[in-house]
């Protein structure tokens, strides 16, 4: 029997000590794999091993039972019968006894207890025989660590799957547990062991069961680990965190471990580790909801107590860091052990009665601290101590005002009125008359202190009633007692916070703090849930017309001027968010249009960019408030540019560049979730507009155009196809009727085109209205059809050859996003991609086109277009920069075309002075080196980012990776012309391409060629190093060197050219242009200095020379690390 | 020779914030420049480990912000450091590791002066010799030992 045969091979193999693990591990899988084919039988491979399992030989006997039971390890999944897992479990159970074979006795237990439930499992029975066999024959602290694992793993799994069973044996096994685990110390061990105990605790909850008898032995066992000190080991994967956690979870298991591990907690968490503190507080938060109130209320003093201790330690060096100003530096010293405590505290608190409030409240020290701060009056000048120690006392009570709506109406009796009261405020007003502010009572100083506390106790409330409307029960939190208090009193704490809020100027510096904590007060009063209650409409109409009158009127002070917008922001955003459409209305009415009115007064106080920041603050707190104010925003825009067209006047043209940066930068991000009403008004306004304008001679330019092309684009870039495209029907309609130069391309006018190539013909006006044209072309989405293509094209192409970049780049974005087979535009249907490429090259390399497409392409029948070679002029050096911009349309699309294009800037590279010698040009001196420059330079428009068009924003289409393919095929055609060429102005300019295709590529891409590249690329940096204007590129190029230098797979490259890199290294911690680029340079030498002593040692001489000059470099960073980088220098000798 | 610990258990000082400079000059000119300041001198030196202890020399006050004098225009440069115990024979190694970490860090246009401040040592006068002097100076660098001492002393802590 061919299987037999096998099986005897495979078992034989395994019992065999002398084979390798590996083969012991495939012995294994295969005769798993014959019980999984149902090859053979679990019956017929115990008969098959019983000499095996029972030879009186111990080594052969254990390997034998480990077989069986790795076998019946891979068989988890397969169903076995209730008689064979029976016997199984017998004969495993049965085994622990032999603690010669110990180990496959308890994989095979292990293996047992994991079955998986469709496949057949033990029975209760089983499972009682099997722990008690462990119970009985385990010694567990007496076998070696993996046994220890097994042997917990298998308690684990017990307790998991069959608790009925293990409580059922009730004291034996909690004694059994206890004896196992007691002196455990190996990590993973103690995750079983951890694990074990707090299962044990939930199978033995009855108060008279053998957990609740033994608690003090089971916790003396467990409590030993506390706190965990455990530093990671490399090869074991649990962290501190992992094991910290699971014996927290142990610790909270049962609540009989209470009377020992409360007091435990505390005794740890006085002691001077902050480990020990933190993990003391975690346990103790644990523990409390874990262990119930009524076992926790026993320690409730004591907890009380270490709190206090832990919470008032304040140390030392946090003075001096919180000695900051009042209002923003009132935030306690955020450490985890502050938050820990606070976080128990409120549990402790939301979970206790009265009585714990109660000691809290009646704390001698509270009492005292409270005092204290009352009796200070208002002096403003508070010592960083006392400052420290009412941050402490508000946060205390603004934890416990938050713990539950019990609590908080004890702050408020307690303490909160008392507080109210020395602010001189009446806790119950019966006039609701706010507005009547008594003149005749002296405003009285307010206590900073007391105000502190007061303004922390109603925040917390109002993050209670925020807590209770969320619930969705009906509970309403105005019937609480402290709301009721709270209704009362508000009107005349409003009043307080109100009076005075704007300092006399003298005092200015002094009161700022109380001032923005007042401002803060207001803000919590106004973004009080509900509609009526505590807050009434009228306080809050009131609140928000003091803050509207600080931002318009008290703009000096800048504190106070912020913290005021920022709070109506918050309420803005407040009110956004929920639904109380009152509140919500007369924010509108009497913040947002008071607001609005002062934008179209042109003679406000108020200076124009703070009104602006004002209002995109409050309308970035909600849509509507948006909508309202771009709708205001666009009605004066448009007012203004009509104004501006009659008198011309600058300071209106100074608002009207603000008020257009203004909604590109701040209001266009939040249009993008609205509607496209007011992008769409905007854009067709300003058309309107340069419409209107055209009669007058007035023309806009300079900072004014760029800040209209920016905001037309972003405006068009939102809308929709259809929309779009009224955008552009419009447009086109406006130019075509007011450019001074023909869009209607007529073929036979080519020639004389060409000769008026020069600015000539094109006014500002021209410049104006078509940069608008192209802004608006440049961020079309791809999908929007132009209907008269050829003609837009046409005047893009014209105002392109006249050196106007937007065109340029609106070419390119015509390129990039133009369908590649136009079939639904019958009417313009030769007007392929290729064709307008076509007649684009033509037209921009004028009669040169056929040198400089001749062998990169064979379709242009030029000798029509060029018939004598003679007269062949040089192309434009800004034709040579806009073709830039199309080729970036291309490559980002991937189109093949490029080839073209790539191939003009090659060849102004490499053969312009050729070409120029042979032709005849007469001005070629001044006109070579710019042009070859241009062609260099192409290629950083063709692979750098763009902010003004062909990006993400305007739709551009992007093939992915088409940066590294562009690299990938550029780079050998470089690099060879680099090889090719003898005069150093062409290879200079090479390397200046070079060095932004290098730049510009992503780093990863270029180091995977960096050893070819690298010798290049140190060329490029000392080429370049000559030329002041090239300073970011070098430093972008030294940023690659030293992502070689860091990149591990690079370390071998780096050794290889360690001289050379050196060399240009040292050349560089000198570059008197960009300190950035020295410093790099000297981190990149600390980095080699890394590289294998025998390589590097040669150089150290010169380092070092050449860092003994930069100690006495202008700028400090350099000093600094120029002292780090000797130093790494000077060790390695 | 004397074993154990010259000064076994000194007192350990709390490091002072680091003064703010006033007049921080403007990151974006990139020809600006910052002069060399006592500060940034002092920054050089106060992380020096003291040769017993595990602490740096501003941790034991053997430095301190004043300690630095400095004339740019001249070129000269005055460190004077104050001993723990008067008698420390360690006074000298202290002074070396000072002279060597200057002389690494500054570029060579200026003098350095290192002295112990006047009356805290039983030998003053002859430390004060012996520091500054070149040949004595370059003779002690010969010595294998107190390079390795000095090195130590100078290795970055990254505290």
């Amino acid at each position: 029997m061919e299987p037999n045969k096998s099986l005897v091979q495979q078992i034989e193999s395994f019992v065999d000590s002398s084979t390798t693990p590996a083969q012991q591990i495939a012995s294994v899988n295969s005769i798993a794999s014959l019980l999984k084919n149902d090859s053979i039988t679990m019956e017929f491979l115990v008969k098959e091993m019983e000499l095996y399992l029972t030879t009186t030989d111990p080594i052969l006997r254990a390997r034998g039972i480990l077989l069986l039971a790795e076998v019946l390890g891979h068989l988890q999944q397969k169903p076995l019968d209730r008689a064979t897992i029976h016997t199984l479990v017998g004969f495993f159970s049965e085994r622990l006894a032999d603690w010669r074979a110990l180990r496959g006795a308890l994989v095979g237990c292990l293996a047992l207890v994991r079955r998986k439930i469709n496949a057949g499992v033990i029975i209760r029975s089983d499972a009682k025989m099997l722990a008690q066999s462990f119970l009985e024959n385990l010694q567990v602290q007496s076998l070696g660590l993996h046994d220890r694992k097994l042997s917990f793993e298998l308690l684990d799994g017990l307790l998991d799957r069959y608790p009925e069973t293990i409580s059922a044996l009730g004291d034996h096994v909690v004694y059994g547990v206890c004896e196992a685990i007691e002196g455990e110390k190996d990590p993973q061990c103690l995750m079983h062991v951890f694990h074990v105990v707090e299962g044990l605790a939930q199978i033995f909850p009855d108060p008279s069961g053998p957990v609740a008898n033994f608690a003090e032995d089971f916790f003396d066992i467990i409590g030993r680990y506390f706190p965990i000190h455990y530093t990671h080991s490399e090869d074991v994967d649990i962290s501190r965190d992992d094991l910290s956690r699971a014996l927290m979870m142990a610790f909270s298991a049962s609540p009989f471990f209470e009377p020992f591990a409360i007091p435990l907690l505390l005794e740890k968490l006085s002691s001077n580790l902050p480990l020990a503190k933190i993990d003391s507080l975690k346990y103790l938060s644990c523990c409390t909801v874990k262990y119930g109130p009524e076992r926790t209320a026993k320690h409730a003093e004591a907890i009380w107590s270490s709190l206090k201790a832990t919470l008032c330690n304040f140390p030392r060096d946090d003075i001096s860091s919180s000695a900051s100003d009042l209002s923003n530096g009132m935030d306690f010293e955020e450490n985890e052990i502050t938050e820990e405590a606070l976080g128990l505290l409120q549990k402790v608190a939301s979970q206790q009665n009265t009585s714990f409030l109660n000691l809290v409240l009646e704390d001698k020290d509270i009492i005292s601290l409270v005092k204290s701060f009352t009796a200070a009056g208002s002096s403003v000048s508070v010592s960083p101590k006392s400052k420290q120690e009412l941050c402490f006392v508000g946060r205390l009570f603004s934890v416990l005002a938050k713990a539950s709506t019990s609590s908080c109406n004890m702050v408020f009796d307690s303490l909160f009125l008392r507080l109210l009261e020395n602010l001189g405020v009446a806790a119950s007003t019966s006039s609701k008359d706010v507005l009547v502010i008594e003149s005749n009572s002296p405003c009285q100083k307010l206590n900073s202190g007391v105000l502190y506390l007061c303004i922390e106790i109603l925040g917390a409330c109002r993050e209670l009633a925020v807590a209770s409307t969320e619930l969705p029960s009906s509970f309403n939190f105005i019937d609480d007692a402290w709301c009721q208090t709270l209704v009362g009193c508000s009107s005349s704490l409003m009043k307080a916070l109100i009076s005075d809020l704007v300092p006399i100027s003298n005092e200015m510096y002094r009161e700022i703090d109380i001032s923005s904590l007042k401002v803060k007060g207001l803000q919590i009063l106004a973004t009080f849930p509900g509609d009526t209650a505590p807050v009434s409409k009228s306080l809050f109409e009131n609140i928000v017309t003091t803050l509207i009158s600080i931002v318009t009127n008290n703009f000096n002070v800048t504190a106070l001027w912020k913290a005021s917008v920022n709070a109506l922001a918050e309420i803005g955003t407040f009110l956004n968010d929920s639904s109380y459409s009152e509140k919500s209305l007369s924010y509108m009415s009497t913040a947002v249009e008071r607001m609005i009115v002062l934008i179209s007064l042109d003679d406000s106080t108020m200076p124009y960019s703070l009104l602006l920041e004002a209002l995109s603050k409050i309308s970035a707190s909600g849509y509507t408030y948006l909508s309202r104010i771009a709708q205001e925003l666009q009605e004066v825009m448009s007012a203004k540019f009509t104004k501006l067209y009659v008198d011309g006047d600058v300071k209106i043209r100074e608002e009207l560049v603000q008020l257009l940066d203004c909604y590109s930068k701040n209001l266009w991000s939040d249009l993008l979730q609205g509607t496209e009403s007011v992008p769409l008004r905007l854009a067709i306004d300003i058309w309107d507009q340069s419409e209107a304008a055209m009669g007058s001679n007035f023309c806009v330019e300079g900072e004014l155009l760029d800040a209209t092309k920016m905001a037309l684009k972003l405006a068009v870039a939102v809308l929709s196809e259809e929309n779009q495209l009224r955008i552009v029907a419009k447009a086109f309609e406006v130019i075509s009727s007011n450019l001074s130069f023909s869009p209607n391309f007529v073929p036979s006018k080519l020639e004389k085109l060409q000769t008026s190539e020069d600015t000539d013909g094109f006014t500002s006006k021209d410049e104006w209205l078509i940069s608008l044209f192209a802004s608006v072309i440049i961020a079309l989405r791809p999908k929007t059809q132009i209907y008269n293509i050829k003609a837009v094209f046409e005047s893009l192409l014209m105002a392109f050859l006249k050196g106007h970049m937007t065109s340029a780049q609106a070419l390119g974005s015509i390129f990039n996003k133009m369908p590649l087979k136009n079939e639904n535009m019958h009417d313009s249907s030769y007007f392929y991609l290729d064709d307008a490429l076509t007649l684009v090259l033509e037209r921009s390399l004028g009669s040169c086109s056929d040198h400089f497409l001749s062998s990169s392409s064979e379709m242009y029948g030029s000798d029509e277009l060029c018939p004598s070679v003679a007269v062949c002029a040089p192309p434009q050096v800004h034709c040579i920069s806009g073709l830039a911009w199309i080729g970036k349309g291309l490559l980002m699309r991937g189109h093949e075309k490029l080839k073209d294009i790539t191939m003009v800037f090659l060849r102004c590279l490499v053969e312009i002075e050729a070409l120029a010698e042979n032709r005849g040009w007469s001005d070629r001196e001044e006109m070579c080196p710019s042009l070859a420059k241009s062609a260099a330079d192409a290629f950083h428009v063709l692979m750098g980012d763009s902010e003004d068009c062909l990006n993400k924003t305007f739709h551009a289409t992007a093939r992915p990776l088409y940066k590294q393919r562009f690299f990938s095929t550029v780079m050998p055609i470089l690099l060879s012309d680099v090889k090719k060429t003898h005069s150093p102005t062409v290879r200079s300019m090479l390397y200046r391409a070079i060095g932004h295709v290098i730049c510009n590529t992503p780093l990863a891409a270029v180091l995977s060629e960096i050893k070819k590249l690298l010798p290049v690329l140190l060329d490029v940096i000392s080429v370049l190093s000559e030329d002041i204007l090239s300073k970011d590129m070098i430093y972008n190029l030294l940023l690659v060197l030293s992502g070689l230098l860091m990149y591990k797979g690079g370390q071998d490259i780096a050794v290889e050219n360690a001289r050379i890199i050196v060399n240009c290294l040292t050349g560089l911690v000198s570059y008197p242009h960009k300190m950035l680029v020295r410093e790099t340079a000297i981190q990149c030498l600390v980095a080699v200095s890394g590289l294998p002593h025998t390589r590097i040692y040669p150089m150290r001489l010169q380092v070092l020379s050449a860092l003994s000059k930069v100690l006495d470099d202008p700028k400090r960073n350099v000093r600094q690390e120029a002292v780090r980088c000797r130093q790494a220098w000077s060790s390695i000798a | 020779m004397v074993s154990g610990l010259i000064n076994a258990n000194p007192t350990v000082y709390e490091k002072k914030e680091r003064r703010i400079r006033d007049h921080p000059s403007d990151p974006t000119d990139e020809y600006a420049v910052e002069p060399i300041d006592d500060l940034e001198i002092f920054d050089h030196i106060r992380d020096i480990k003291d040769p017993e202890h595990p602490y740096s020399l501003e941790e034991l006050k053997v430095l301190t912000e004043e300690s630095v004098e400095l004339d740019d225009k001249r070129g000269h440069v005055r460190v004077t450091f104050t001993p723990t115990v008067e008698h420390c024979s360690m006074a000298t190694v202290i002074g070396l590791c000072l002279r060597v970490k200057l002389m690494r860090s500054l570029p060579s246009r200026y003098k350095v002066d290192i002295r112990v401040a006047p009356g805290t040592h039983a030998t003053e006068a002859a430390v004060n010799k012996q520091l500054n002097d070149k040949e004595r100076v370059a003779a002690a660098l010969e010595n294998p030992n107190l390079v390795d001492m000095v090195d130590e002393c100078l290795a970055p802590s990254y505290a």
